[in-house]
């Protein structure tokens, strides 16, 4: 049945859980009311519209249009007076009573004026020439005012004060920022840092800063001459602008009986206390003792709400928000995240300064976890700052990375900077402005944005700036896609869930996953080689294999070439051949024309450019294992000599190779597992960069190295153990890999998983067994590598009619070069 | 987005049997080389055999009961209408069905 939601404020907060809720189809009449007379509007961007960078158009989020396109009532200029939660009416200016089902109260808060003599005029308010830096009117009152004038002050040197001085720079030639506390910004930095940000505003900007400045009085009978601080300084002004803080509007849910104590007070489905049918989200909700000013924060209770209200999780819940700012602050980079000061003597500080430069960093670790981190003058490493902040990552030892760009690729680039053609995606060649294109064309979240332009969907290291550029697209925000998180496109619902659902139901196909857990049944393309594989590594050998949910590699047992053609990848354990074997592919290589015989990356030979229909020939001729080039498995070993011949080498790295190929050949993962072996720390075999790598050292031991990649990303392996035997080795192999197929993202490689879950977490459970799965993990990698089947072997019966015929047009493209 | 008649009588392809359910195959008309798919609900489909992207056989990419994916590079096509849904051309489709047992292409 369709219940009536009313929600009181109309502003980021309001507006946003509506929008959130009506994106979940929510069946709702929704009056929402507003004080102000507007749409909608993106209040963080007044200082750019004070700044004269953005204009009035462009800061609102939606018209008046769009509430009447969603059925909205809008109700804007009109003000709730009082809220009658036993009759379930909301009394407004207008002497009306709104009657509601649910309703929600997002009233924000106001701007503070601290006390100061003068400051009101009791006709009209604010004394003329005084704004506060709240509304689209304070802002359109300021610009107004402050273009016939010179001198402005700035009381407040918080964020929203330096974004107002530096704003009022557009308009009048003098500014002057007067701040309480000792140094700027000082809830976000520690005073080193704020005293570097205020070296860089009255160098680089020309704004007078200062600090333990008490304004007691406001001078001027008419209009405002100037301003009075404690110590008796008189500074001249025209122009007075309040930007000392905000305070939750409350007065009025108070005045209604409802629970507010710094502010409204709400549990954690942003319920207001004691109440089953009133919600409250925003600056004036208080969540477990705390008030948030922050968009981020807001947009997590919004959603919470949303899912909360419409039914589509009754019990979403919001735990609060780990609080980060990045910003460039009148034109200065600033990123601000948890402590500014270390709280315990085991704290550990490290701390960049460089004056001269303005730039500034400190950061502050707890038990190898960032806890608070402080940037001045440079962000490029903000970002990954904010996300292991944000995760709890255990950091990597060398400290100097977090901060600076060490021997690597330049640093990131600001989205704002790059030119509208400059190429992000090198794969598929997407330009920035191609990215920006679909995000204003309606393409809100990250996955969208990548469907619709294909950036990121090569290699994919690109990813991460394609999320920026959509992020500063949609100004600041992007949307949650909430099949971000699904194990597979198509099936709603994460890794864990989806193999719990599996297995409860005990579903061994694809169609069957489809049918059982998609809702309507929908079958999706995009969707079946990921649920393959899972497959396959939950039922082993009772999986029930339908070959239309194999990508065109796994049912031919090739990989596909630009020309539509195969390569033939013999096995070639350990990179170990003889005479014999090279002789027959040498001889198969030439009776069947093979455009390219190369040697690939993981020490075997490939013969390139073979066309489908001869496969199953090609394979009887060779009479070999397939070598398994092209499917998301396990697929080499690479080894070096090892003691065998080298004078180096101090274990037998040739021989461990090839007893590691031989066991798991052919194991199916989310991603493809790269290995190497290698017979001394030399590392001739590149080991250290191996999804799993082995290395000899001397005394007989070997270490285990996993979660490197020398690839689209390139990463050292965490060590994860050294162990005494081969034994133990292929032993703890098999049990790594068999964490990592139960629990990584569908194509997540083994340098993503592994500093996801953290290699001492990965140890604790691979090595030391600590959860008790180690058996487990033993006996489900067992299974799987007792499934085995060579599947070359299905050249002699092909599984389906026409398995290899061909599907190439009449003439072939001329894509390949054959080279002499 | 066309939709092209092969001929004005149908052509027969062969057996349907020969495409298995969920995939699909080439078959070569008039010179044309054209995809037939056989959905998971037991109908057919029939496209332009040659992604118009970079010249992939679609008749290789994963389908479900509405696109092809192209093997080559994941662009994928609306089996029905031949819209791309990522900012591609259009492919062909042409009219196709099931008679006794037997592929017919064509109106």
């Amino acid at each position: 049945m369709t219940q009536r939601l009313v929600v009181i404020g109309n502003g980021m907060a309001g507006a946003r859980t509506v929008e959130e809720i009506l994106a979940r189809n929510g069946d709702f009449t929704v009056t929402m009311f507003g004080d102000e007379p507007y749409g909608n509007y993106n209040r963080i961007m007044l200082s750019n519209l004070l700044a004269g960078v953005e204009t009035e158009e462009g800061i609102f989020l939606n018209d008046l249009a769009w509430y009447s396109e969603n059925g909205i009532t809008l109700n804007a200029g009109v003000k709730v007076e009082r809220i009658d939660a036993k009759k379930k009416l909301v009394h407004d200016s207008n002497g009306v009573a709104t009657p509601y089902d649910k309703l929600i109260i997002a009233t924000g808060s106001y701007s503070w004026t601290p006390p100061m003599k003068n400051v009101h005029n009791p006709k009209r308010g604010y004394h003329q020439g005084v704004f506060a830096f709240r509304t689209l009117d304070d802002t359109r009152g300021m610009i107004r005012y402050a273009r016939d004038h010179e001198r402005a002050v700035v009381i407040g040197g918080g964020l929203l004060g330096l974004e107002a001085a530096r704003g009022l720079q557009n308009h009048v030639s003098q500014v002057t920022l007067l701040h309480a506390m000792g140094h700027l910004m000082e809830r976000q930095l520690d005073p080193k840092a704020g005293q570097m940000l205020q070296a860089s505003v009255e160098g680089k900007l020309g704004i007078k800063v200062i600090t333990n400045a008490m304004t007691t009085e406001i001078l001027g009978k008419d209009r405002v001459t100037g301003v009075k601080l404690a110590d008796g300084t008189v500074i001249e002004c025209d122009v007075v602008v309040i930007a000392a803080g905000i305070r939750p509007n409350t007065e009025m849910v108070a005045n209604s009986g409802l629970p507010v104590e710094r502010g409204i007070v709400v549990d954690d489905q942003m319920r207001v206390q004691g109440e089953q049918d009133i919600y409250s989200v925003g600056e004036c909700a208080q969540h477990r003792g705390n008030l948030y000013g922050l968009v981020a924060p807001l947009w997590d209770q919004a959603k919470v709400l949303a899912d909360h209200i419409t039914g589509r999780n009754p019990d979403a819940a919001y735990h609060g928000s780990k609080l980060s700012t990045k910003l460039k602050v009148a034109g200065i980079d600033v990123a601000s995240m948890g402590l500014i000061a270390p709280e315990t003597d085991d704290d550990e500080v490290v701390v960049y300064n460089e004056p001269k430069k303005g730039v500034y960093k400190q950061l502050i670790i707890r038990d190898d976890v960032l806890v608070g981190a402080v940037l001045v003058g440079d962000n490029s490493k903000a970002a990954s700052l904010i996300q292991a902040f944000d995760r709890g990552t255990a950091l990597p030892e060398e400290r100097a990375g977090l901060i600076f760009d060490i021997g690597g690729p330049a640093g990131e680039v600001s989205p704002a900077e790059m030119a509208d053609d400059a190429q992000v995606c090198n794969c598929n060649g997407v330009s920035k402005g191609a990215i920006c294109g679909a995000v204003s064309s309606g393409c809100k979240t990250v996955s969208g944005v990548m469907d619709k332009t294909r950036a990121g969907k090569g290699c994919g290291t690109c990813k991460p700036l394609v999320q920026r550029i959509v992020e500063w697209a949609n100004g600041g925000a992007v949307e949650e896609d909430p099949a971000a998180s699904w194990y597979v496109p198509g099936v709603p619902m994460p890794k864990p869930e989806l193999m719990a659902a599996i297995r409860q139901y005990e579903l061994k196909s694809v169609s069957a996953v489809f049918d059982k857990l998609v809702p309507g049944g929908q079958h999706d393309a995009k969707s079946k080689m990921g649920l393959a594989s899972l497959l396959k590594m939950m039922w082993a050998d009772q999986y029930e294999d339908e070959r239309d949910a194999r990508f065109i590699n796994d049912r031919v047992h090739g990989n596909i070439q630009k020309d539509g053609t195969f390569s033939v990848v013999p096995q070639m354990k350990g990179g170990v051949t003889t005479p014999a074997e090279l002789k027959r592919i040498a001889e198969v290589a030439e009776k069947y024309r093979v455009p390219m015989v190369k040697l690939t990356g993981g020490q075997r030979i490939d013969l390139l450019g073979v066309p489908k229909e001869q496969l199953p020939a090609m394979w009887a001729d060779l009479d070999m294992p397939s070598g398994y080039a092209y499917a998301k498995s396990f697929r080499t070993v690479k080894t070096c000599v090892g003691s065998d011949f080298c004078r180096f080498g101090v274990g037998d790295s040739t021989a461990l190779g090839i007893a590691i190929e031989e066991r798991y050949q052919g194991l199916e993962g989310p991603g493809k597992m790269k290995l190497a072996v290698t017979g001394c720390p030399r590392n001739c075999a590149e080991a250290y960069v191996k999804d799993l790598g082995v290395v000899a050292i001397d005394g007989g031991k070997w270490e285990i190295y996993v979660g490197g990649a020398a690839g689209a990303h390139i990463r050292k392996g965490d060590l994860l153990t050294t162990v005494d035997s081969a034994e133990e080795v292929i032993k703890l192999t098999g049990r790594f890999l068999q964490y990592y197929r139960e629990n990584a993202n569908w194509l997540e490689r083994t340098y993503a998983f592994v500093p996801r879950i953290g290699i001492d977490r990965i140890r604790e459970i691979v090595v030391e067994d600590s959860d008790g799965i180690a058996e487990a993990l033993d006996a489900a990698v067992e299974e799987a590598v007792q499934a085995y089947k060579d599947p070359w072997k299905e050249r002699a019966e092909p599984v389906t009619p026409g398995q290899f015929r061909t599907s190439l047009p009449l003439t072939v493209l001329p894509q390949v070069p054959v080279r002499a | 987005m066309t939709i092209t008649t092969a001929s004005s009588t149908p052509t027969v392809l062969g057996p349907v049997a020969d495409i298995p359910l969920g995939e699909g195959r080439t078959y070569a008309v008039d010179g044309d080389m054209i995809a037939v798919f056989r959905l998971r609900d037991g109908s057919l489909r029939a496209v332009s055999a040659v992604c118009p992207h970079k010249g992939g056989p679609l008749a290789d990419g994963q389908i479900d009961n509405s696109i092809v994916v192209c093997p080559l590079h994941l662009f994928a096509w609306d089996l029905a209408t031949g819209c791309s849904q990522s900012g591609q051309a259009p492919i062909d489709v042409y009219p196709v069905r099931e008679d006794d047992g037997q592929i017919l292409l064509g109106e």
